[in-house]
């Protein structure tokens, strides 16, 4: 009898709620200015248990769990600064997926264009060098016979 | 009964290997003549002992051997054939088996194409190639050994690992290791110039089609890793700077300044050194990439199962291998003559300037990929504090790499024109000032007819355009230089097909830069809950939610999403995003649906379900994605055509007149080092 | 013998060194800020007692160790016979901390296992997860008696790490 009653509900219960559908669908990250905040820090932090992911790239439980509190601390007021400062106090700089400008990542960030800086001016030294120390000397009569000799001996060979 | 075989065979091929790494160097350094001989019949029968023991290894697969601990563990009766056979390479022990495999037949083509070679080079390529195949086979048997028994057998396999039962494991592997594996080439090329003490340009001209092919296979086997990270992994990602990937990246970046170089030291016979050392280097980055993916020192999505012993062990043969290599170099480098002089201007110049940066962009990404690493070595001896770990991503790399492909890809557009020796500035600027004016142009009008001012989208355009427009340019000006008075078709064909290989190359690049500028900058996406008949749009497009439904595959359950896609209130198309559960794993994994188009891609994919039937979704608009691979393709086409050149072929003919030269030449060149 | 030939090999060397110690570490490690700080303050509901809390600094004056735990985790139940025996030694009280967890499923988790935590916190949300740096399950801290972290685990703890590492610095704290 309940089963009944439960049914016939549940028959009357359809057309109104298929009124209440086709509607645009909703951020599973809160309102747009949030969302778009909260990724963007998320792509500035690492996923921690996922390998080479940012949080905002993963769909891992940890990584939802944090763009949830994140999106809590922002909208309880916090700017994405704080959020990120307050993410490096309890994680270290290792949850930065940019790497922070200190002064153990300095041979990081300015290593590349150290290199760069090396290797030109050592191409530049080296252009120099050449010109003043290596003196070709175009080959001579007697060098141009003999070579044309060597072609036609081993043409002749190869004609066999 | 056949793993048996498959183990002996390749006991057998590292006997071979030992006889084919010993004896023909042996043999060219004290002129015995049958020990040289011996190379190409002991390498050949290396590489059919490799394939028999690789052929036993698919038979055990395509059997259901499960008595195999290696088929038990990557292999299930339930996985569809095509992926039982490429499920051989799917796991350590047989990717392993795979580039030893990759690595006799490479030296099976040099055997067959080496015909025009003095005996002694032969042998010696030969050799070094033997040695290489020694430490690799050592490796399998004694770490590795694919052909280990389990016993009692399993009653059935562990099953592929759901992520690579996809075709992309079918074809990205073999093209990644034939790329990795033929940069050994270019190593034993270089190693035979060192231990016989000459290097000319007849050693260059022998050297650039081997390394332009390996070349052409690491860059498609690179762009086949992304393109199937793109659509297998649900996000639409296409490189994460992950220390794998980093790992075939920097061989293929120093790879590309060896091919500049070799022009350079082939044309010119200049700075031999820097080439000798650039195919070393490339090598080493090849074994280091198989460190680093093999011993567990970084994290990656893509590493394999790790183990100290074989972390070690490759340790050991990379060190072997680089110290062994480089103390040559640093002993016999000086013995190699300088070569031309040419102007600060010049073709020369460029090519070399372009190889500064190629190898500062390979050093930037070893440095970033290895970086954490030398945190934690500097902090566990105490010098720094360990919690300076950092972890490197994409912004850093990002962040270098850019500024570095400016003047790299500026050069491309002046290095064609550029004449050896001395390069004629004024004039060059002349000839390319409407080149320019129209990337300019472009570069600004590109960003609003996509959506909005962008500085990193104008700059990927402006650089994208410089090199097609200075293409035309130079394949224009090309042209005009033949003989007016031939058909337009001889004209064309009497253009060396290394010149449209350059170019078509060099198009490929421009065609990528468009690929990755616009799709970085104008993607668009949103990750929304979805309940029946729900709606979303985004770049134009509706995407309605017409739920979900339960079907199954051979071996996996799925959830189906059914998604109707409207432009402008029409049904243009229906997507299919999945959510499947394999059987044996039971791991979740999303199959994304796209829709490839040639100005963008639509990409779908299905997250988990929410509460009342509603699921959450992620829709994506990617503008110009295909364009990567496409861009891919048409730098593997470049190297292609380039390497057909007929010059290659005629190699015997020139080659008499270059050494005849170089008797009479060389002996003035190397006492004046001295 | 021209020097600067060798450049290349002793770059490599001196790179060769960093991966040789590289295979002694674990890459996936992340090291936590918090140690040598004061152990951040929380108050929770106790897990049996729902109606009772716990906080810090109840615990001041004493040394003891935090295990985050779960019954969802697989790893927890790997490192439990080993704080079961270290509750039995009573050499010092294990807090558990809850993480993540259903109520019910946690204390038939402990039913069916056995307790060895003096008191349970319930961190529902995780929130005082997210402020220890915890980011996988489990992970303990040995924390002293002024209320300073002292030492962070990571992963499950091993017979061996307690023996060798986790008791040696309790021994030493106490006498502090």
């Amino acid at each position: 009898m309940k089963n009944i009653l439960l049914a016939a509900l549940l028959c009357l219960s359809f057309p109104l709620s298929y009124q209440v559908q086709a509607k645009e669908a909703e951020y599973t990250t809160g309102a747009p200015e949030i969302h778009g905040r909260v990724m963007g820090v998320s792509e500035e932090l690492r996923c921690l248990v996922c390998q080479g992911q940012s949080l905002a790239d993963s769909n891992s439980e940890f990584a939802v769990d944090m763009r949830a509190q994140i999106q809590e601390m922002m909208e309880g007021g916090m700017n994405d600064r704080q959020v990120v400062d307050f993410m490096v106090e309890r994680y270290g700089d290792y949850v930065r997926y940019r790497p922070p400008f200190k002064a153990t990542t300095m041979l990081l960030w300015f290593g590349p264009f150290i290199l760069l800086g090396i290797g030109v001016a050592v191409l530049y030294t080296n252009i120099l060098r050449r010109r003043k120390q290596v003196d070709e000397t175009p080959l001579t009569e007697e060098q141009h016979r003999r070579a044309a000799e060597l072609l036609k001996q081993d043409s002749g060979e190869n004609k066999a | 009964m056949i793993p048996e075989i498959g183990q002996f065979a390749l006991i057998i091929a590292l006997c071979l290997a030992i006889v084919q790494g010993i004896f023909p160097i042996l043999g060219a350094q004290l002129n015995i003549r049958p020990w040289m001989a011996m190379a190409r019949p002991v390498a050949q029968g290396q590489f059919i002992f490799i394939a028999i023991s690789f052929a036993c290894l698919v038979y055990s697969f395509v059997t259901d051997d499960y008595s195999v601990l290696y088929t038990a563990s990557h292999s299930n009766s339930l996985l569809p054939v095509q992926y039982k056979v490429a499920g051989v390479w799917g796991g350590h022990e047989g990717s392993l088996l795979l580039w030893a495999m990759m690595l006799g037949l490479w030296t099976f083509l040099v055997t067959l194409f080496s015909k025009n070679l003095p005996d002694e080079m032969v042998a010696r390529v030969i050799g070094v190639l033997g040695l290489i195949a020694v430490g690799f086979l050592l490796f399998l048997l004694l770490t590795s050994n694919p052909f280990e028994r389990l016993l009692p057998a399993a009653p059935d396999g562990r099953d592929l690992n759901p992520l690579l039962q996809d075709f992309g494991l079918i074809i990205h592997p073999p093209m990644l290791y034939m790329g990795y594996v033929g940069f050994s080439v270019a190593f034993a090329f270089a190693i035979a110039a060192l231990i016989g003490g000459r290097l000319d340009a007849a050693w260059a001209r022998w050297s650039r089609p081997w390394t332009i092919i390996a070349w052409s296979f690491l860059a498609g086997g690179i762009g086949l890793g992304s393109w199937w990270a793109y659509y297998e992994l649900g996000w639409g990602g296409w490189w994460f700077w992950d220390p794998v990937e980093n790992a075939s990246l920097m061989p293929w970046l120093v790879g590309t300044a060896l091919i500049h170089s070799l022009a350079v030291t082939e044309k010119r016979g200049a700075f031999k050194r820097w080439t000798v050392l650039l195919a070393i280097i490339a090598f080493s980055l090849s074994l280091l990439g198989t460190f680093l993916v093999r011993s567990g020192v970084i994290t990656s999505v893509h590493a394999f199962a790790t183990d100290p012993e074989r972390g070690t062990f490759i340790l050991g043969f990379l060190i072997l291998v680089v110290v062994g290599s480089l103390l040559l170099y640093a002993w016999r480098a000086p013995k190699i003559g300088e070569g031309g002089k040419f102007e600060l201007v010049s073709k020369e110049t460029m090519l070399l300037v372009n190889n500064v940066i190629l190898a500062v962009m390979s050093a930037a990404v070893l440095l970033g990929t290895i970086y954490p690493m030398i945190i934690e070595g500097l902090a566990s001896v105490g010098l720094i504090d360990a919690v300076n770990k950092v972890s490197v991503g994409a912004p850093y790399f990002n962040a270098i790499f850019v500024p570095l492909l400016v003047p790299l890809v500026f050069l491309v557009g002046m290095g064609p024109l550029a004449r050896w020796k001395k390069a004629d500035m004024p004039d060059m600027v002349r000839q390319l000032r409407w080149a320019f004016i129209a990337s300019a142009i472009f570069a600004v009008v590109m960003p609003f007819l996509m959506g909005g001012w962008s500085w990193m989208a104008a700059l990927g355009m402006v650089l994208a355009a410089w090199i097609v427009t200075t293409a035309i340019y130079s394949l224009r000006a090309r042209f005009k230089a033949t003989n007016a008075e031939l058909p337009w078709g001889h004209r064309l064909n009497a253009i060396p097909r290394s010149f449209y290989g350059m170019h078509l190359a060099h198009i490929g690049v421009a065609v990528c830069i468009v690929g990755a500028t616009m799709v970085s900058n104008y993607m668009s996406d949103k990750d929304v809950r979805m309940d029946i008949g729900d709606t979303v749009t985004v770049g134009g497009y509706t995407f309605r939610f017409d739920g979900v439904i339960e079907t199954k595959g051979p071996n996996y359950t799925a959830n189906r999403g059914l998604i109707r896609v409207l432009q402008d209130g029409r049904e243009v198309m229906t997507m299919e995003p999945e959510k499947r559960v394999y059987t044996v794993q039971t791991m979740p994994m999303t199959e994304a649906a796209i829709d490839t188009g040639i100005w963008r891609d639509l990409y779908v994919s299905l997250g988990e379900p929410v509460s009342g039937g509603a699921w959450s979704v992620r829709v994506y608009h990617k503008p110009f994605v295909s364009w990567l691979w496409t861009g891919v393709i048409l730098m593997v086409l470049g190297g292609v055509v380039a390497m057909s050149d007929k010059r290659y072929r005629v190699m015997a003919r020139k080659e008499k007149k270059a050494k005849a030269e170089a008797k009479i030449a060389t002996p003035k060149l190397a006492t004046e080092k001295a | 013998m021209k020097l600067k030939f060798f450049l290349p090999l002793v770059i490599f060397v001196v790179m060769a060194g960093f991966m040789w110690k590289g295979l002694s570490l674990d890459p996936r490690s992340v090291p936590s800020p918090l140690v040598g700080k004061p152990a951040p303050q929380f108050e929770l509901s106790q897990l049996h007692q729902a109606e009772q809390t716990i906080s810090r600094d109840g615990n001041l004056g004493k040394v003891w160790i935090l295990n985050v735990w779960a019954s969802w985790c697989v790893s927890c139940r790997q490192e439990h016979p080993v704080f079961m025996q270290l509750s039995r030694t009573g050499e010092v009280p294990i807090y558990g901390l809850n993480y993540k967890d259903e109520r019910e499923d946690a204390v038939k988790w402990l039913k069916d296992f056995g307790n060895p935590y003096t008191i349970s916190a319930h961190d529902y949300k995780g929130r005082v997860g997210v402020d220890y740096g915890v980011y996988g399950v489990p992970e303990s801290y040995v924390i002293d008696k002024q209320g300073v972290i002292r030492y962070k685990h990571t992963g499950p703890v091993s017979a061996q790490a307690l023996r060798e590492t986790i008791l040696p610095l309790v021994r030493e704290l106490k006498k502090g």
